[in-house]
């Protein structure tokens, strides 16, 4: 009997040291699947949450050729939160589950979606700066432990890369277009930079969850080191569209090898969490609201599916 | 009392062209067969990823658990006759 008994934490511990995948039968520690939870559901919502600043403009497009392009892009994004949703519930947790946390404010969504799209410039720097942060940090997640986790990611990936492409090339239309639509590209800029380094999160001696997530290698690189990577590729970009980043301690470090930056505003940060951003309440009811509003569709459709599953069980019974 | 129910789950295998093995790409929620096909195509197949697609509900999926990882695929582990390598041939012979 003795030697059929395994270890199964030395067996988790063994997997993660060796790079290999944690599935969802597999043992893991308990700590292991909650962070998890935490962290893949909080993906999820914010994609679905991420849908709604942007789909504000979906009416607003000013050509057809960008109506079309930003749909499919929203499309996607929806289809990115079912891709996390899925990956989150091998863990254990119920769909119902999931968004009841998210209606009752027990999960949280990424405050950078808290923030209004004003102008139509801002459906440029969502994509190039938002989709672009959240890039580098996906890249990087695919190489997470969890599985599921895991294959979520490389499949975002290969869809993300041109919603930062068509955010991009929309700013650089307006940066060669007239006067006041450059201005309108600067003052997109100015107002989504520090938001988008703010998605990385609290600086690393800060970082509550952090020391655990990277020993798991549930992450596998810390905020502090991907927002470097996101600043490090973005400001070639911004020179080229000849825009100022708002930031006037931001200067190469020959020494380095990286930008030096000025200071985050982790006040800001910390109200907009506490859900005192300028959209907070708005984001969350519109989500209550339309999860109400279309029960009766998921009632009819249920109802259909049973009264559907009966007619067949009495056509196999006659 | 809203309806919560977010309707069962679905296994989505999809075959990237005719000819190649089909493959698992995710889950979708549906209430029934037809509508797990549509999420799966709307979910999947956003750029041509596929030619066919197969639904299963999660709930028929019978899988092997890793707890007996090791004396369920014991039986393979000592017959190394089985590989190619195993067998000595001359140099002298060619083609085989
Ligand atoms: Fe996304
Ligand atoms: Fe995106």
């Amino acid at each position: 009997m003795e030697n059929n008994t395994v270890n199964f934490e030395n067996v988790f511990n063994d997997k993660i040291g060796k790079n290999e995948y944690i599935e969802p039968k597999d043992w893991m520690p308990e700590k292991y699947r909650k962070t998890l939870i935490r962290q893949i559901s909080q993906h999820a919502h914010s994609e679905v949450i991420g849908m709604q600043p942007e789909g504000n403009w979906i009416t607003r497009a000013p050509s057809l050729r960008r109506k079309a392009i930003l749909l499919a892009k929203i499309q996607d994004e929806g289809g990115h939160g079912l891709y996390l949703y899925s990956a989150c519930e091998t863990l254990g947790i119920s769909r119902e589950e999931l968004i009841r946390q998210l209606h009752t404010g027990a999960a949280k969504y990424s405050s950078i979606f808290n923030y209004p799209a004003l102008n139509w410039a801002d459906i440029g720097a969502i994509g190039w700066l938002v989709d672009g942060a959240a890039i580098v940090n996906q890249v990087s997640l695919q190489r997470t432990s969890y599985g599921p986790y895991s294959r979520a990611m490389v499949r975002i990936c290969k869809e993300e890369s041109f919603h930062q492409r068509q955010g991009y090339e929309l700013l650089l239309e307006l940066c060669r277009g007239s006067k006041e639509q450059k201005a309108m590209a600067q003052d997109a800029m100015n107002r989504w930079w520090w938001p988008s380094l703010m998605m990385f999160g609290p600086h690393d001696a800060d970082s509550a969850h952090s020391a655990d997530s990277i020993k798991w290698k549930i992450k596998r690189e810390t905020n502090d080191e991907l927002r470097q990577k996101f600043i490090d590729k973005t400001v070639a970009q911004a020179e080229f569209l000849g825009l100022t980043i708002p930031d006037p301690d931001l200067k190469w470090n020959e020494a380095r090898g990286h930008y030096d930056f000025g200071k985050i505003d982790w006040e800001e940060f910390n109200n907009v969490i506490k859900g005192n951003g300028p959209c907070n309440k708005q984001r969350l009811e519109h989500h209550v609201k339309v999860h109400n509003e279309n029960a009766w569709v998921r009632e009819a459709a249920n109802a259909y599916a049973a009264k559907k599953a009966k007619a067949a069980k009495g056509a196999l019974v006659a | 009392m809203s309806n919560d129910n977010q309707f069962p789950l679905w296994e989505v295998f999809v075959q990237a062209k005719s000819g190649t093995p089909y493959k698992h790409a995710g889950s979708v929620h549906a209430a029934d067969k037809e509508m797990a096909l549509m999420n799966a195509r709307d979910l999947y197949s956003r750029r041509n990823e596929g030619t066919a697609i197969w639904v299963v509900p999660a709930s028929a999926i019978v899988a092997s658990s890793p707890e007996e990882i090791g004396s369920f695929f014991e039986p393979s582990n000592d017959k190394a006759y089985r590989h190619p390598t195993f067998y000595e041939i001359p140099a002298e012979v060619k083609h085989i």
